[in-house]
This record gives C-alpha cells, sequence and structure tokens, in this order.
C-alpha cells in the first residue's frame, strides 16, 4: 500500500503541475496596462506555489513508501519534534507569504487610490437584472441627472438608467448597450447598480469590479489593443446571471470619434 | 470532582429515552453523525445535478424533469447551505466531538446533557426548516449560500426569493442558536471535566481543535443570528438594514439608505472563521491519526496546539479577503491581505509537523490511516491556491471564478470530508463494536481520492481561463466554449466519485451488523477510549474514573514493553 500511494500522490502531483507548466488552459491575452504586472505577480505566485506544492508532495509520497510498516525493521526515530526546525520553517513561509503580499500592492493603489489621469474618458456602467449599460456625458463632460422613477428597463438605454432629459447635462449624454473605447486612453469609469449586485468583469482587461446598489464607485483602466472583448457578470444577480454579458470594442481614437458623433447625430 | 459526580447519571430506560431524546453523549454524537450522513447525500445528489445540468443543460431527466437556469441556482444555494452548515460544522464537531471528547478527557458524560439534547435537537429542527424549502411555493432561494443582500432581502428579486428565502435564513438563524448550545457545552466540558492528570498539554489534539472550533463558534455564530434577524426584518417588515433605495425591473422598493455591505461585513465575519469550523476537527483527527499509526509522537505537539490557537486568533481578522471587489475601502485590502499570508503560516507549521510524524516511522496502512494521508495531501493542495486569492492584485481575475470553488472544495470541503471519512474508519470499532470490511476502505478510498482531484484541480484551470462561478450554462459567452470540454471531464470524474460513495455506505452499514467483532484497542493506540470497553458503558469508564499519567502520544518509546505506552498506563517509562 506504501508504494501505491506514493505513485497516486506523485501521479496526481505530476498531472496538476504538467497543465500549469504547459499553460494549457491560462489566464486569457492581456489587453490592458495592468495585465502585464498582472500575469507576472501570478506566474511568480504559481512558481514559488509550485515548488512548495512538488516539495510537499513529493516528500508525502516519499515517506508514506520509505518508512511502511512492512520494510522497516530499524527502530522508530522517538522524538516530539525539533524546535530549531520549526523556527526556521515558519520563518521562511512568514517572508515568502507576506513578501508575495507586499510585490503586489502598487498595482492594487494605482487604480483604486488615485483618480483619473487628467485626459481620460468617462465612461458610466449601470448593471441591471440582466443587462448592462453604457454612459458616456458628451461634449459638455458631465453626466445628466437620473431618477429612480422614470428607470423603465423594458424600454432600455437611456429609459433604462432612468436619465432625466429635462436636465441640460442630459441633453448630449449617450446611452448604448455596447461598449466603445478608444485604445491607449486611460478610462475613468463609474460603476452603479440600480437593483441588486452584479460585477463588472472584462477578462482580457484583467479588470473586476463589484457594482453595488447605493454606491458608486470610481477605478480606472487603460486598454492596450484594438478588438473585441467579452464582458461578463461575476456576482451571482439572479437567473439570468449567466446571460448578463456585454462587448468592449476598443478602436482608434478617429473610430471612437466617429462612434461617438454618430450616436449624437442619432439622438437629435 | 464534585462536578464529575453530579454528572455521573442513571443509565436511561426505555426505547425514546435512550435513542430519541438521549442525554448521552454517546448516543446524541451518533443522532449528529447519522443526520449529517444523510445531510452529505442530500448535498452530493444536489451538486451532481447541477454538474449534469452545465454540460448537458436541455437534459430531461427521471422524476426531476428539465433544470433550468434558476432551478440551477437553487441547486447550488441549498448545496452550499446544507454542505456548510449540516456537514461540515455538524458531523467533526457535533458528531465526533460529541462522542470522543468527554471520553478522551476521561469525563463521563458533557458537562450540560440536557443542553446537548436541546442542541441537537434545535439543529435538525433547523434542517427540517431547511428542506421544507423546496416544497413552497417558488421553492429554495436562488441567492447562494452567502445569501448576498439586496438579492436576498428582496422578495421580487427572482424564484424563490419569497418564502424559500425567509425558510432558509430561518433555518440558519435556529442552527446558530443550536451551535451557540453545542459551543458552550464544549468549552465547559473542556476546562471543567478533565479527569485527574488529564492537563491541557496532555489532551489529545483532537480535544484542542474541539475545544478551538468551539470558541470560534461562540463568537462567530451570535454574529450570524443577528445578521440573519436583520435579513428577516428587512425581506418580512420593511425595514433597510442591507437594501438602499433599489429599482427592481422598474419598481420603486420601499427601502432606502441601507447598505450591501454591511451583511457582506457581518457574514464573512462569521464566514471565514466557520472555514476554520469545518476544517480543525479535521487537523485534529489527521495528527491523532497520523501518530498512531506512524507508531511515532506527533512531531511538535506544542507547536500543533500554538497553531491552533493562532489560526483560531488570526481567523477572525481575515473576513475581509472575501470583499477585495465588493466596494469596500481599497486601504483595508492591505490589512487583510497580511492578515491572511499569515494564517498560512500556522497551517504551514502543521503540514511540516505532519511531514515530520511520518519521518523515520514504522507506518501501518489501516484504512483510517488512509484517510489521514488523503487528508494532508488534500490540505496541501487546497492551501496553496490561498495565496493567490489573498493578494488583491491577484483577486482581480480570480475572485468569484471556478479557481475560488476549486480552492475552497479542496480544502474545507473535501479534506475535511476525508476528516470524516478518517473518523469513522478509525472511530467505527469503538462505535458499533464491529470492524469495517478493509478492501472496500481502500477502494473507496483510491477512488474518492483520484476522483476529487480530478474534479477539483481543473477547476483552477477554469478559473484562470475567466470561467465566472454559479454560471447554469457557458452558451452565452464565445470564450467559455473553449471550456467545454475541461467541462464534461469534470462532470463525468463526479458522476464515477458520487457512485463510489455507495462503496462507503455499503461498509458502514454491512461492517454496523456483519464487521467482525472488535477488541478494546483495535488499532493499539493510546488515548482514552481506547482504554475502556468497546461500545463504551453509559458512564463511559464504568464505574470509575480514569487517572492520567502520559501525554496523547506515546508510541515506539525507547526502553517501553510495547510499542505504545497508554495514557492511563500507571508503571511505564517517564515520558512527558
Amino acid at each position: 500500500m506504501g508504494l501505491a500511494l506514493l505513485v497516486i500522490i506523485w501521479l496526481i502531483t505530476f498531472f496538476s503541475t504538467y497543465f500549469f507548466v504547459a499553460q494549457t488552459w491560462w489566464l486569457p491575452h492581456g489587453a490592458a496596462k495592468a495585465a502585464a504586472f498582472i500575469d507576472g505577480q501570478f506566474a511568480l505566485t504559481y512558481i514559488l506555489m509550485g515548488i512548495v506544492f512538488v516539495a510537499a508532495q513529493g516528500a508525502l509520497g516519499y515517506l508514506v513508501w520509505k518508512y511502511r510498516a512492512s520494510a522497516n525493521n530499524g527502530p522508530v526515530g522517538y522524538s516530539h519534534g525539533n524546535t530549531k526546525l520549526e523556527l526556521i520553517w515558519t520563518t521562511l513561509t512568514a517572508i515568502l507569504f507576506i513578501g508575495l503580499n507586499l510585490m503586489g500592492s502598487h498595482v492594487w493603489a494605482s487604480e483604486r487610490f488615485d483618480p483619473a489621469g487628467p485626459g481620460s474618458v468617462p465612461v458610466e456602467v449601470t448593471g441591471m437584472q440582466f443587462a448592462w449599460y453604457f454612459r458616456y456625458p458628451g461634449a459638455d463632460g458631465k453626466y445628466g441627472r437620473t431618477e429612480p422613477k422614470l428607470m423603465d428597463p423594458s424600454a432600455g438605454s437611456e429609459a433604462a438608467v432612468g436619465l432625466d432629459t429635462t436636465d441640460p447635462a442630459a441633453k448630449d449624454d449617450v446611452v448604448t448597450g455596447t461598449m466603445y473605447l478608444p485604445v491607449n486612453r486611460e478610462v475613468d469609469l463609474t460603476l452603479r447598480a440600480v437593483d441588486v449586485i452584479h460585477s463588472f468583469f472584462v477578462p482580457s482587461f484583467r479588470f473586476k469590479q463589484d457594482a453595488v446598489p447605493g454606491l458608486i464607485i470610481h477605478m480606472h483602466f487603460t486598454p492596450t489593443e484594438i478588438g473585441e472583448y467579452e464582458i461578463a457578470c461575476a456576482e451571482l444577480c439572479g437567473l439570468g446571471h449567466y446571460k448578463m454579458h456585454g462587448m468592449v470594442h476598443v478602436v482608434s481614437q478617429e473610430d471612437f470619434d466617429k462612434w461617438l458623433a454618430a450616436r449624437e447625430a442619432e439622438k437629435q | 470532582m464534585v462536578a464529575q459526580d453530579a454528572h455521573a447519571h442513571a443509565g436511561p430506560q426505555g426505547f425514546i429515552r435512550k435513542y430519541v431524546f438521549s442525554l448521552d453523549h454517546k448516543v446524541i454524537g451518533l443522532q449528529y453523525y447519522f443526520l449529517a450522513l444523510s445531510a452529505v447525500f442530500v448535498g452530493m445528489l444536489l451538486s451532481l445535478l447541477m454538474r449534469i445540468h452545465m454540460i448537458w443543460p436541455t437534459a430531461i431527466l427521471p422524476i426531476i424533469g428539465e433544470i433550468k437556469p434558476e432551478t440551477y441556482l437553487q441547486l447550488l444555494t441549498m448545496h452550499g447551505t446544507i454542505m456548510v452548515f449540516f456537514v461540515l460544522t455538524t458531523a467533526p464537531q457535533s458528531g465526533f466531538g460529541n462522542y470522543f471528547l468527554p471520553i478522551q478527557i476521561g469525563a463521563p458524560d458533557m458537562a450540560f446533557p440536557v443542553l446537548n439534547m436541546l442542541s441537537f435537537w434545535t439543529t435538525f429542527v433547523a434542517y427540517m426548516v431547511l428542506l421544507a424549502a423546496f416544497f413552497v411555493t417558488g421553492g429554495a432561494p436562488l441567492h447562494g449560500w452567502t445569501g448576498y443582500a439586496p438579492l436576498s432581502a428582496l422578495t421580487n428579486s427572482g424564484p424563490g426569493e419569497q418564502l424559500g428565502a425567509d425558510l432558509w435564513i430561518t433555518s440558519i438563524a435556529i442552527f446558530c442558536i443550536a451551535s451557540l448550545m453545542g459551543a458552550l457545552n464544549f468549552i465547559t466540558t473542556v476546562l471543567d471535566l478533565r479527569c485527574k492528570g488529564m492537563t491541557m498539554m496532555r489532551m489529545p489534539l483532537t480535544c484542542w481543535s474541539w475545544f478551538i472550533t468551539a470558541i470560534l463558534g461562540l463568537l462567530a455564530f451570535g454574529v450570524l443570528l443577528s445578521a440573519g434577524i436583520l435579513l428577516l426584518l428587512d425581506r418580512n417588515l420593511g425595514t433597510s438594514f442591507y437594501v438602499p433605495l433599489v429599482v427592481v425591473n422598474g419598481q420603486i422598493m420601499g427601502h432606502k439608505g441601507g447598505s450591501p455591505l454591511l451583511w457582506q461585513h457581518l457574514f464573512w465575519f462569521f464566514g471565514h472563521p466557520e472555514v476554520y469550523i469545518a476544517i480543525l476537527p479535521g487537523m485534529g483527527v489527521a495528527s491523532q491519526l497520523l501518530s498512531t499509526f506512524a507508531r511515532k509522537p506527533i512531531f511538535g505537539y506544542k507547536a500543533m496546539v500554538y497553531a491552533l490557537m493562532a489560526i483560531g486568533v488570526l481567523g477572525f481578522g481575515v473576513w475581509g479577503h472575501h470583499m477585495f471587489m465588493s466596494g469596500m475601502s481599497p486601504y483595508s485590502a492591505f490589512a487583510f491581505s497580511i492578515m491572511t499570508m499569515a494564517i498560512g503560516v500556522p497551517s504551514a507549521i502543521k503540514t511540516f509537523n505532519w511531514l515530520g510524524t511520518l519521518y523515520k516511522a514504522k507506518i501501518r496502512f489501516q484504512t483510517p490511516m488512509l484517510y489521514a494521508i488523503g487528508f494532508v495531501s488534500l490540505f496541501v493542495s487546497g492551501g496553496l491556491s490561498g495565496p493567490f486569492l489573498a493578494q488583491p492584485v491577484l483577486d482581480i481575475p480570480l475572485h468569484d471564478t471556478a479557481f475560488v470553488v476549486g480552492h475552497f472544495h479542496l480544502i474545507m470541503g473535501v479534506a475535511a470530508i476525508f476528516g470524516m471519512f478518517a473518523g469513522t474508519y478509525y472511530w467505527f470499532p469503538k462505535m458499533f463494536g464491529r470492524m469495517m470490511n478493509e478492501s472496500l476502505g481502500r477502494i473507496h478510498f483510491v477512488i474518492t481520492l483520484i476522483g476529487t482531484y480530478c474534479i477539483f484541480m481543473p477547476m483552477h484551470y477554469l478559473g484562470m481561463a475567466g470561467q465566472p462561478r454559479r454560471y447554469s450554462q457557458f452558451t452565452e459567452l464565445a470564450y467559455l466554449q473553449n471550456l467545454m470540454p475541461l467541462n464534461r471531464f469534470i462532470t463525468y470524474a463526479a458522476i464515477i466519485t458520487v457512485a463510489a460513495q455507495l462503496i462507503f455506505v455499503i461498509n458502514l452499514f454491512w461492517s454496523m451488523f456483519k464487521g467482525p467483532k472488535a477488541s478494546d484497542n483495535p488499532w493499539e493506540a493510546t488515548t482514552l477510549e481506547w482504554t475502556t470497553t468497546t461500545p463504551p458503558p453509559h458512564d463511559n469508564f464504568g464505574g470509575h474514573t480514569p487517572v492520567v499519567y502520559h501525554g496523547p502520544y506515546e508510541y515506539s518509546v525507547p526502553g517501553a514493553a510495547k510499542d505504545y505506552i497508554m495514557q492511563t498506563d500507571p508503571a511505564g517509562v517517564p515520558t512527558h
């Protein structure tokens, strides 16, 4: 049984590690500024944890085989432990875990503690059962007022987010069901939810943030590659959670301006 | 000693007092065990239905019919709730703890036998109330076992959010009351009823783990109870603890000014210690068994005790790591993340000591030991994905994906269940007076170990690729299509693994009646439950009180006649 255990534990270790190393399934291609750092931190954590994983499982398999009763006729090493070893092990683990943690903190801080820089593109994202709406403030740079009593999800777009069209600032607001962003420009994101908690998740941007009713959350990120990326909802929001998705089109500045102008024209 | 005499009540007469409303901790322990056993099969079948729905979304199943997306979420909610409360909290602590804590510390019963009976029957009522949610109009709630408000606080947010959700939160509140009673009983018993010579540092590590778990339960369940009452008020009396002004499907709800994050803070203040409530007893059992079957003292007994305490203390400071993406202050993420990494340290100490126990040992591979070894392997695998999730930046891609599902199932789900299997195979002879079948035990172990790895390891890959959790179908997002083969593999592995659990059930019930008779100490173990007869008499030690002379794990002591010295052995060589 000792040998069987060794084989089983080592095989499990081999296959688990193989699919990580071969990257058969991996983080999707990164298309935003933070992706490089996050992926690097992920890879580093994975290498360190992978070493501990292989070492611990390897040792477990080896020890149960090596010290099986049927083969071991020598005396048992009677011992209640070794304080020095315990201390070394504890210190090393503490340094490893806490060091890893501190390394990642600046990326976390930069997207959250500071506001978006000047020249960023403002977009408001509103989550509701079971759709995402995106609002651009238009030429005045100001979002118009929204009113809960005006919200009508069945009518879609402006009515869905409850835009008060009597507000002058609302006149040039564009509300769409698809997100357009210019490439390589910082996005100043405002996140809202009207009914329950949703979570705005764009795997390719390494971006995720809950949208919470009653809270207005500001975040910023920078898409770096032209293309189409899927948005998923990552917080359970009801029976349609699995189909609450959307699209981000990252386009050139020129195409973005054209697209926005066309939406403004439609509105008039 | 006075306290002990007071509890040495006479054996009960009649079936009802003996087996139903029993005051005997052993009977109550078995009642908890069988409640959890029935719950684990319900919970497991629900998860199997979920896996089937994921890969065959339109399949028409016998009896149940088609599983709709909302049905999937109801299965998910009930699976989580049943497993966390009525399996992971019930069997390892209330089941084994009730049966063996008093015996292992040389007490005739728990400190408060009536309270003990009451806490079991309260748990039973909670379980019935939860199951009732399946059968009311609208069915069970769909808000997940974490019940995030406002989804859980509004009655029109989805199917099952009417009476089903009320029953769900009521069941949890009742469960909290039962657990508070149980926790008080465990703590008092450990502090007051230890026999002569049983100092705290001579207690088996199982007793330490039940003791620390009880303290965690006492501090955590009170908070969940309060949170649950507030949720009931929000749902039924129009208060706004958790709900701000919201508009559901164009309709303005009557709430104003509440905070959805308040629920998350209260829930996870309970929810994270709950993880340790589920796993600490398993750690205790693994320690006990590794030492017994390795025929070696546990490596670093004191370090094990301090690590348990450290996990208990730190466990109350990490709840915010469930909320990195929730919209709480991003500054607090640092504090929670440092605390979370810190709690990895005592967990690593435990793993190191388990491996140290095996070094230069003489390992006997009976079924309980196989499960203890499996526990260590799963604990390592599930534990090492923790440092990924503890880093806020890595939580950005991984939070609420299948990676998290793989992580917590390995560590608090399957590892804890391996602890229960280990405990069952180990203590079965003492509880039922017969041995379980070794061959069936081995087959069950091999399939279950490989099966669980095949189910939960691939979930990490799915999560890395961005598959969100709690999705009933993967048809809507294009990038999820590529992951279908892996999802199919997981479902096939789940079907095989679930089927293999029948081997355990057959072994359990067949051995109960037909297994070979067990001696008083079949594993040649040292702790007090093996000094008494099999099964133990009503007062545990047949009219006398044991006296303890040794620590709990004196195996292969140089110069001793046998390779183990019972804790009650007055002769023998001097030990700790």
